[in-house]
């Protein structure tokens, strides 16, 4: 089983300019523990203190936003499409 | 507080430059970034805002300088991300703030105010304000072509105003978009691409093209500076209202960045002394089509994490299922002890004809949710008579007439000679029937 990954320009600083890659991960909190080995500076950048993906940014399977599917109980499907891309604007203040 | 820019004139480049009355800030981190195309923090990826040095504008930002400014937008532009030496040339904004006493007594509202927007130049939307803010930074930093993603209204302008300045534009849409709203994009020969997708989609998509061409997205690299175009509703109304402050507000929420910046406004202006601070926080309202309501619902809910929607509402413009601004316009209205409400697409239609037969404010299909909205609020009592209301009307009726065709078909008298005798008898027969409403 395999997905590929997708990132907005914004994101490639730490990915050596890599824009797409392939990943094993089963489901979301899978890939993100991979990118701690994989791309740890993006990592870093993506996620908080706490591990958790910070809430600006937005993932979305084959188009769909991933929290129509399961958020992260979503299981990835072979050859599913996993962009990560910043929410752009707004803030909570 | 305001803390000096990081960035010295001699590190200018054509893509950043300093001020010294703004400049970027991360909402979250806190981090300056200057003045540069960029919307989100790159540490912290959290959205950038302009925040400004108020303490310098006391004393500058005053009721008299501003009366000696222009009857635009730019009679504010001490307020606004401008840049320095920047000439506006277009009158945007200082639209008419009406008094409503024919909407107020049906709403049993004594002092109720529709801010018009419908005639808003030069585009008949409040979306001319945040474009012209946007434009002139996106000239500053020398694009020669800029671009949106849009549900019809920032089309039009982005269109309109990039032919006035010269600059190229690509402007994205869903592809299922009013068809008025395609007409006055592309004649102003802006290039525009039709999207599969919801709104949603197309943001994304700009998200990305953003990253790719060196180009000038309002809402998405240029948004900092764009969004705050909507501080002027804001001044517009206090001024209008004779420098002070309405009990309440109610605006159409989209994304829902104006509605927060109305309030920024406010809060600027107590801030500089131009108006009281008032003995209760103005309530702020916010508006959707329950077709596309994921703001009203955290709000009721009384939470300000939003659950995104899949819209399927006549009012395209607020169609927006993955608001930007949801989490901070629906916190803010909580805080502020205002509510949200949402109403069917019956509703706003109805909501239209009552501001026209009113008012005689022909609203599109976002004035419709607002009027209607404001209907419910004070049905329910959740707006007092005798409060000062400003309902917030933002685009223009006649890019939305597809929403009420066949509406009146019945109220279309057939053609008659041209005989006063034919005519005493149509007017007769007309006085005979039954009054006539329109369908619903």
């Amino acid at each position: 089983m395999s997905i590929q990954v997708v990132l907005p320009t914004a994101f490639t600083r730490h990915t050596d300019g890599r824009k797409q890659f392939d990943s094993t991960a089963a489901n979301l909190p899978a890939l993100l523990a991979e990118l701690d080995q994989t791309f740890p500076a993006l990592a870093t950048q993506i996620k908080d203190e706490n591990g958790k993906l910070r809430k600006f940014i937005n993932i979305y399977i084959n188009d769909e936003d991933i929290r129509f599917l399961g958020g992260d109980s979503y299981a990835f499907q072979d050859g599913d499409e996993v962009m990560l891309i910043p929410s752009i604007a707004g803030g909570r203040r | 507080m305001f803390q000096p820019s990081l960035l010295s004139r001699s590190e200018e480049s054509p893509m950043n430059y300093s001020n010294p009355s703004y400049e970027l800030a991360c909402t979250e981190c806190g981090k300056r970034f200057g003045n540069q195309p960029l919307s989100a923090c790159p540490d912290c990826v959290a959205p950038l805002e302009v925040v400004y040095d108020l303490l310098s504008a006391k004393g500058v930002f005053t009721r008299d300088s501003i009366a000696r400014g222009p009857a635009s937008i730019w009679r504010y532009a001490r307020m606004l991300p401008v840049p320095e030496g920047f000439q506006p040339d277009l009158p945007v904004g200082f639209t008419p703030l009406v008094h409503a006493s024919r909407l107020g007594k049906r709403f049993g509202a004594a002092s109720l105010y529709v801010k018009n927007d419908a005639v808003c130049f030069p585009t008949l939307s409040f979306k001319d304000r945040v474009v012209a803010v946007a434009l002139a930074n996106a000239q500053k930093f020398g694009f020669d072509t800029v671009g949106c993603s849009s549900t019809g209204n920032l089309a039009n302008s982005v269109a309109a105003q990039a032919a006035r300045l010269g600059l190229k534009a690509c402007i994205l849409v869903p592809a299922d978009l009013e068809p008025a709203k395609i007409l006055n994009t592309l004649v102003y020969g802006a290039r525009l691409i039709r999207i599969n997708g919801n709104y949603d989609a197309v943001n994304r998509l700009s998200m990305q093209i953003a990253g790719e061409y060196n180009w000038g997205f309002v809402n998405v690299n240029l948004r900092p500076y764009y969004s705050e175009g909507s501080k002027t509703v804001g001044y517009e109304i206090a001024e209008q209202l004779g420098w002070r402050l309405p009990d309440n507000v109610v605006v159409p929420m989209a994304g829902g960045s104006l509605i927060r910046k109305i309030r920024k406004a406010f809060q600027e202006l107590i801030f500089l002394g131009l108006v009281k601070k008032p003995a209760q926080p103005v309530r702020f309202f916010g508006a959707q089509a329950t077709g596309c309501s994921p703001i009203s619902v955290a709000v009721k809910d009384g939470v300000d994490d939003i659950m995104p929607q899949k819209p399927n509402t006549i009012a395209r413009s607020l169609a927006i299922g993955n608001p930007a601004d949801g989490a901070a316009a629906a916190k803010m209205i909580l805080e502020d002890g205002g509510w949200a409400e949402d109403v069917s697409d019956v509703e706003i239609v109805s909501g239209i004809q009552e501001m026209a037969e009113t008012e005689g404010i022909f609203t599109e299909t976002a004035g419709g949710v607002t009027t209607a909205v404001t209907a419910r609020l004070y049905a329910e009592g959740r707006i007092a008579p005798g409060e000062t209301t400003v309902v917030c009307i933002t685009g223009n009726g006649l890019k939305t007439t597809d929403a009420l065709a066949g509406r009146f078909d019945h109220l279309d008298t057939c053609a008659i000679r041209p005989r006063l005798a034919d005519f005493d008898a149509l007017l007769r027969s007309l006085d005979a029937e039954p009054e006539l409403v329109a369908a619903n």
